[in-house]
């Protein structure tokens, strides 16, 4: 019995192969070119974009959009940070007393919209974001700026003058730095007001809308899906020299990496290592890399007895393998930083005195009565690379005699134990707020150490008492001559180097990987001075 | 007067369902060690902030009120607002499902397309090729992870071969010739008339629902042989062939016919769990669907979010288990009221 011509007749098993290759068919395309040529397709996981406020977004990939979409009154040279200019400000002069700045404004100035910018403007932004007092707020009110008092302490004093007036005379180059930050984007006022509900200063609106003034604007916005800028023709300098840039999230590395190869995407921002090394080996594909702002870190809470002990936590530094871990776990990602200031920042130390030395290690642990190690525990995000130094760590400190147990967590999980001081030792990492030395003293401060403090910096959540430190840091932030502001941070750095209950581990690199038709492409050392309009494609 | 007891027994069983599905994924939320307030102000936020934003979240309030406030929110139809995207939640909703919808969808007629005809021929021809056929894509279908066929199938079908387009739902070029207006892209774009746009969305979409449509094959073609052989072996069959029918007709008019009444539950229980969202075949495709953003929402303990997802898949497998029901009924008289 021929089976298959009795299971079909011809006739359904003709229609059933005209069907399939009908179905096929469509699933073609001629092959168009890949990406527009005036259209920069960026593939990035931009999964932490929650809002597109300047007054109220804190995370990594909201700074990116913002440096690229909004102007400040000064910003910093990405080739030399440690050099200002003026975005909006012509010019900005410093008080004798050191407590007032006073900014003239560039002339006719617009904003994407088509209003003008004025000193009203600038003025009104920066009351805003020191009256909403979202996250990044600090980065102003820590000037003496309160509710109560930001109407008088900043003020237009003519209709292009800005005057500032701080509580205390601290170092210019300090205020200039944070005035840098997102939160101190100039938003157009008219614009927003007129989208004002409930007296909210256009905060609801402003989560998912645009009113700046940068040499891009807001497109669209498709959370977790993508984001697409446009041209702003009323950009006062250089215009954008692409049309449009679309940012494409995608999460999988190996994805990203597809794109690039077939050309979909002209940029991929997040290639895991193995797959730069791959990419590398491509023709026509191009890397670029940039010492960024954040640190990597192993921290001891000192809540733990044992880890509270000095010769421990000295020990610990010891039994960390760090050339191995330079040469193969973050090789292209990261630099071997035994440091709490990214290399990059006025006063920031490259002394690495520490390596793996188990002898020692053991000398140490037997001086502080633990001849036969002990047991400790770490809690850990299951991501690389954070993963695989944890893994490592694991092992050279057994070797002591210290058994690590790894309590493996998602990224938010971990982040909550951590910050409720429950932890023995955790591995973490900490990015600058804004460009200048101050921001990672986070690892120093620690004026009250008791459970319901009201600061909650990095060196609470290990509960380590430093006032000394903590005294020094706050001298550093009032000291006018940058000689000796540099000074008193490398004191600072070598002290926290010896007695920390920190484990300093790397200085993250960002690395991505463009295709070769694409130039002037270059990753800030913040967030917010990634400038993709100034990448353009032959 | 029986019927509308029937009724309203059912919509009670029905309000029922949803409140206990919501009340243990509300508390579990609650109760799973993830600070909501981080998401929202992130790790650098001064305390005072995070406190405050605490207090505006209702987050103090005893976990019951919460869940009762929770609730009554959403008999008037408000979801919330979700905390990763500054949307409302019921928007960020229509903004996913349709698109798990849409890959879903395919996926499930490609894989009862094709496998109940695999699963038939299997059964008929019991011990030979096709049998053996589709035991292995069945122990593939089971064994291997689905992100790894599906980035392998990327790395053929796209980059090498060229033969369908990439990640994501459709071409940068295309994305503004026409209005979304139900998110199913396939609809709109032929709704609009732009015939290349729909090409282009469809050259997207083949690959994940073939995937999607390959492990949802590997099951129902394995679940068709099993009921087709249990059917071929029952007397009725014995008897058709004494009577001369035609093998065709017994297999498909006959056995088939009734292999469809188990079949029906499997096949839309299988489209129930293609429509909650597979995550890794949308991590790997770029696709915006409802399983990452459910995901993603649960790791930052933004419930307003999970609830609103959970509120759709829930509804999603009272629909399709309804739909099963009916089926059955129409498909097996004996189920029919008397």
């Amino acid at each position: 019995m021929k089976l298959a011509s009795s299971l079909l007749t011809r006739r359904q098993l003709g229609v059933a192969a005209a069907a399939s290759a009908l179905v096929l068919s469509l699933g073609t395309v001629p092959a168009l070119a890949a990406t527009p040529p005036d259209t920069l397709v960026v593939a990035f996981a931009f999964d932490d974009m929650i809002t597109l406020d300047p007054g109220e977004a804190f995370e990594i990939s909201t700074g990116e959009f913002i440096g690229n979409t909004y102007s400040q009154l000064v910003r910093y040279d990405v080739a030399d940070p440690s050099k200002l200019y003026g975005d909006l400000a012509k010019s900005w002069k410093v008080s004798e007393d050191g407590k007032s700045y006073t900014f003239e404004l560039k002339p006719n100035l617009k904003f994407a919209s088509g209003n003008p910018l004025s000193a009203e403007d600038v003025v009104w932004s920066l009351q805003r974001a020191v009256l909403m007092d979202k996250g990044p707020a600090f980065i102003l009110t820590q000037f003496g700026f309160t509710k109560d008092n930001v109407k008088n302490k900043i003020k237009a004093t003519g209709p292009l003058t800005v005057t500032i007036e701080t509580d205390k005379a601290y170092a210019p180059t300090f205020v200039l730095n944070c005035l840098t930050a997102n939160v101190a984007a100039v938003l157009d006022k008219k614009l927003v007001l007129s989208k004002e509900v409930n007296g909210d200063m256009g905060s609801a609106w402003m989560k998912t809308n645009y009113a700046g003034s940068g040499a891009m604007k807001l497109r669209e916005w498709r959370p977790n899906e993508v984001l697409v800028l446009e041209r702003n023709d009323n950009f006062y300098a250089d215009k954008s020299k692409p049309a449009r840039v679309i940012y494409r999230h995608i999460k999988e590395s190996a994805t990203q990496r597809l794109l690039l190869e077939k050309g979909d995407a002209d940029i991929a921002r997040n290639l895991t290592p193995q797959d730069l090394d791959a990419v590398v080996k491509t023709q026509g594909i191009k890397t670029t890399a940039t010492p960024k702002g954040t640190v990597y870190y192993i921290s001891l809470n000192q809540k733990n007895p044992i880890l509270a002990k000095p010769e421990v936590r000295e020990a610990l530094k010891w039994l960390v393998d760090y050339s191995a871990i330079g040469d193969t776990i973050i090789k292209n990602i990261g630099v071997i930083h035994q440091n709490f200031m990214p290399v990059g920042l006025l006063g920031a130390s490259t002394v690495n005195p520490y390596k793996l030395d188990v002898d020692k290690a053991k000398a140490l642990l037997k001086k502080a009565g633990y001849p036969n190690g002990f047991k400790v525990t770490i809690d850990m995000r299951t991501v690389q690379p954070v993963q695989g130094i944890t893994e490592a760590f694991q092992q050279t400190a057994k070797r002591a005699g210290i058994d690590v147990e790894i309590i493996p967590g998602d990224g938010k999980q971990v982040l909550t134990k951590y910050r409720a001081r429950t932890h023995d030792m955790y591995i973490g990492q900490w990015g600058a707020d804004y460009w200048d030395p101050n921001t990672n003293t986070d690892f120093v401060r620690n004026a009250d150490n008791a459970d319901n403090a009201k600061v909650k910096s990095l060196a609470w959540r290990n509960a380590w008492d430093a006032p000394a430190l903590y005294m020094q840091a706050d001298a550093a932030v009032l000291e006018r001559d940058p000689a000796r502001r540099k000074a008193l941070y490398d004191k600072m750095q070598a002290e926290f180097r010896a007695t920390s209950p920190f484990i300093m581990l790397y200085q993250q690199t960002e690395v991505a990987a463009y295709r070769s038709n694409v130039s002037g492409f270059r990753i800030g050392s913040t967030s917010d001075s990634t400038y993709v309009y100034r990448a353009a494609k032959r | 007067m029986k019927f509308s007891r029937a009724l309203a027994r059912f919509a009670l069983a029905i309000a029922l369902t949803y409140l206990g599905l919501l009340a243990v994924t509300f508390f579990i939320g609650r109760v799973i060690p993830v600070d909501p307030v981080l998401a929202v102000v992130g790790d650098h936020a001064p305390e005072h902030v995070v406190e405050r934003v605490r207090e505006e979240m209702g987050l103090n309030k005893p976990l019951l009120e919460q869940f009762g406030i929770y609730v009554s929110k959403v008999l008037r139809g408000d979801f919330g607002m979700s905390v990763l995207t500054s949307n409302p939640v019921l928007d960020d909703i229509k903004r996913t499902f349709p698109a798990t919808f849409e890959l879903a969808t395919l996926g499930i007629l490609i894989g009862a397309g094709f496998g109940v005809p695999l699963g038939v021929w299997a059964a008929v021809r019991r011990g030979g090729v096709a049998d053996q056929v589709v035991r292995v894509m069945g122990l593939v279908g089971y064994s291997v992870p689905i992100f790894w066929l599906g980035l392998m199938a990327l790395v053929l079908f796209y980059a090498k071969l060229d033969w369908v387009a990439g990640p994501g739902r459709i071409d940068v070029t295309y994305e503004y010739m026409f209005t979304p207006s139900t998110g199913i892209l396939l609809l709109d774009t032929a709704m609009q008339g732009q015939w290349e746009a729909f090409r282009n969305v469809f050259s997207h979409l083949i690959l994940p629902a073939s995937l999607l449509g390959y492990f949802s094959l590997a099951y129902i073609s394995r679940m068709t042989r099993s009921f087709m052989l249990n059917e071929l072996s029952q007397e009725y069959v014995v008897a058709a062939r004494a009577k001369g029918i035609s093998e065709a007709r017994i297999i498909w008019r006959h056995a088939l016919r009734n292999a469809l009444v188990p079949l029906v539950t499997v096949i839309t229980l299988s489209y129930a769990g293609l429509l909650e969202g597979s995550v890794l075949t949308e991590t790997v495709f770029a696709w915006p669907g409802l399983g990452l953003y459910i995901t993603n929402s649960l790791q930052n303990a933004d419930m307003n979010a999970v609830l609103g997802g959970t509120i759709v898949v829930g509804s999603v497998f009272i629909g399709l288990n309804l739909l099963s029901d009916l089926l059955y009924r129409t498909l097996d008289p004996r189920t029919r009221a008397r």
